[in-house]
């Protein structure tokens, strides 16, 4: 195989992990929100519950949580499912990884906020979801930046697991010309593809990060 | 005209009593000084008129509307959501530690509750946060940020803050107690300041000779209740219960 075909085709397994992180990041940020908020809940059954799931979601592995998401319906339901599942079930077994991750990020960063924010805000007028959404939540995105920086960082790592279930992102492709071709080209190929986009993710933190200096 | 009136407040904390029975009122215009050791629940006063915490019995009544009602089972009966939201606009607090907005400039700080809850339009907004700024000397900080600030230039702003919404009263809680002695003297001249226009405000203070200067009126609490009260000059010059002079006599220098 001509090594411009196999860029080639790992620029399209590339495609896929982008489109992968992309969407996992989307749909996570969000829900660990909301997964943070049911964390703190008063209702002691939402608040166990959403423990429960934190809990199970960093106790296994991605991996294994890929493999149940897509073979479980089968398996477990007997449902048998469209052929473009596998892509949804990757995008809902990250999502609710990362969701997870976000969320014990995001209510770290909830409960290190001062009491007197609430009460100042409380005087002011502000309303819960106003206090909430323009008082506390930007100052908790300032102190969290750096965590949520290492989580996207893995994340592009993380992509590779969707190998497990023969997604066809980037790993898989290498994987796969590597078997037919015996030789390691394509694993160092993509090595280098996930170093480039670390890069760049890494230099977007950054930039993000140093747009929110101006305050403390 | 009673701006504010406090009947038979109660307020405990678990078994803890902090506030056991107390009353007072003020009126239009009035500068009431609060007194008292700490621990004595003066912070707990301010904040249970200020809707901060929930007072367990007792009435609060502020420009002659009731907020607070306590019926003959002895419990603390709040009004609706929508009144109290109503009566919250008539009052204003400045905290100790400032509680300013760290992620806000200053002219944001001050504006941002005005173009948020109250829905002015913004440039009536910035024009209100600019006059205010510049009564309190802050006129070439209004970009800045609370962090690039002195605690006297942030306890500026804080008091701007709670001026935007124009409340007819303000409350204060120790307002200079977190500040470098150098800087108090700031901060005190703005709330004289406060009082020559005629606002009527409640302080809680350790500054005695304050106190005495622009207070109309001293309330001096010990453990929860009101021990002493009366105006400035007959209760730091003639204190008649024993726990007043053995409190004044720490400041005496
Ligand atoms: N949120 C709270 N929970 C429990 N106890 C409190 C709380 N706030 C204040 N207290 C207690 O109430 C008492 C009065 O406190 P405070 O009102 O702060 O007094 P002061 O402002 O006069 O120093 C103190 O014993 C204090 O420990
Ligand atoms: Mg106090």
């Amino acid at each position: 195989m001509a090594w411009q075909i196999m860029v080639y085709k790992l620029s399209e397994g590339m495609l896929e992990s982008i489109k992968i992180y992309t969407l996992t990041l989307i749909f996570s940020l969000p829900l660990g929100l909301i997964v943070a908020l049911c964390r703190m809940s008063k209702n002691w059954l939402l608040r166990n519950f959403t423990k429960l799931y934190i809990s199970i979601m960093r106790g296994t592995p991605l991996i294994l949580q890929l493999m149940v998401v897509y073979f479980g319906p089968y398996y477990i339901f007997k449902i048998t499912l469209p052929r473009g599942y596998r892509f949804i079930a990757v995008i809902i077994g990250f999502v609710f990884n990362y969701a997870a991750y976000f969320g014990e990020i995001y209510r770290g960063g909830i409960e290190s906020i001062d009491s007197g924010q609430y009460d100042a805000a409380k005087v002011l007028g502000y309303n819960k979801a106003q206090t909430f959404m323009r008082i506390i939540l930007p100052q908790v995105i300032k102190r969290v930046l750096p965590s949520i920086t290492n989580e996207v960082i893995t994340l592009i790592k993380d992509t590779s697991l969707a190998f497990a279930i023969s997604y066809p992102e980037m790993f898989t492709v290498a994987k796969a010309i590597s078997a037919a071709q015996t030789t390691m080209l394509p694993f160092v190929t993509a090595g280098i593809f996930y170093y480039i986009f670390n890069l760049l993710v890494a230099y977007t933190m950054e930039w993000i990060e140093k747009k929110m200096s101006v305050y403390r | 005209m009673k701006l504010l009136e406090v009947k038979n407040l109660k307020k405990n904390f678990g078994s803890l009593e902090v506030i056991k029975d107390l009353s007072f009122s003020v009126e239009e215009g009035k500068v009431v000084g609060i007194i008292g050791p700490s621990g004595s629940g003066k912070s707990t006063l301010l904040r249970c008129i200020s809707f901060l915490e929930k007072i367990d019995s007792g009435e609060l009544l502020y420009m002659g509307e009731s907020a607070v009602t306590t019926g003959t089972d002895g419990r603390a009966n709040y009004a609706e959501k929508e009144k109290l939201r109503q009566i919250q606009r008539y009052f204003g607090l400045v905290f100790q530690n400032f509680n300013l907005f760290p992620h806000f400039s200053v002219i944001k700080n001050v504006t941002d509750a005005i173009i948020t809850v109250q829905k002015k339009p913004i440039d009536e907004a910035m024009e209100t946060g600019r006059e205010l700024l510049d009564k309190m000397g802050l006129s070439d900080k209004v970009d800045a940020y609370p962090w690039q600030l002195s605690g006297g230039q942030q306890q500026r702003v804080s008091i701007a803050r709670a001026l935007a919404t124009k409340p007819r009263m303000l409350f204060f809680d120790e307002p200079t107690s977190a500040l470098d002695p150098e800087l108090t003297g700031e901060i005190l001249k703005v709330i004289r300041g406060l009082a020559d226009d005629n606002m009527t405000m409640i302080i809680v203070t350790h500054e005695m000779n304050f106190a005495k200067n622009v207070a109309d009126y001293i309330i001096f609490m010990d453990d929860g209740l009101i021990v002493e009260e009366g105006p400035p000059k007959m209760l730091f010059e003639n204190p008649q219960n024993g726990r007043t002079q053995a409190f004044l006599n720490k400041f005496v220098s």
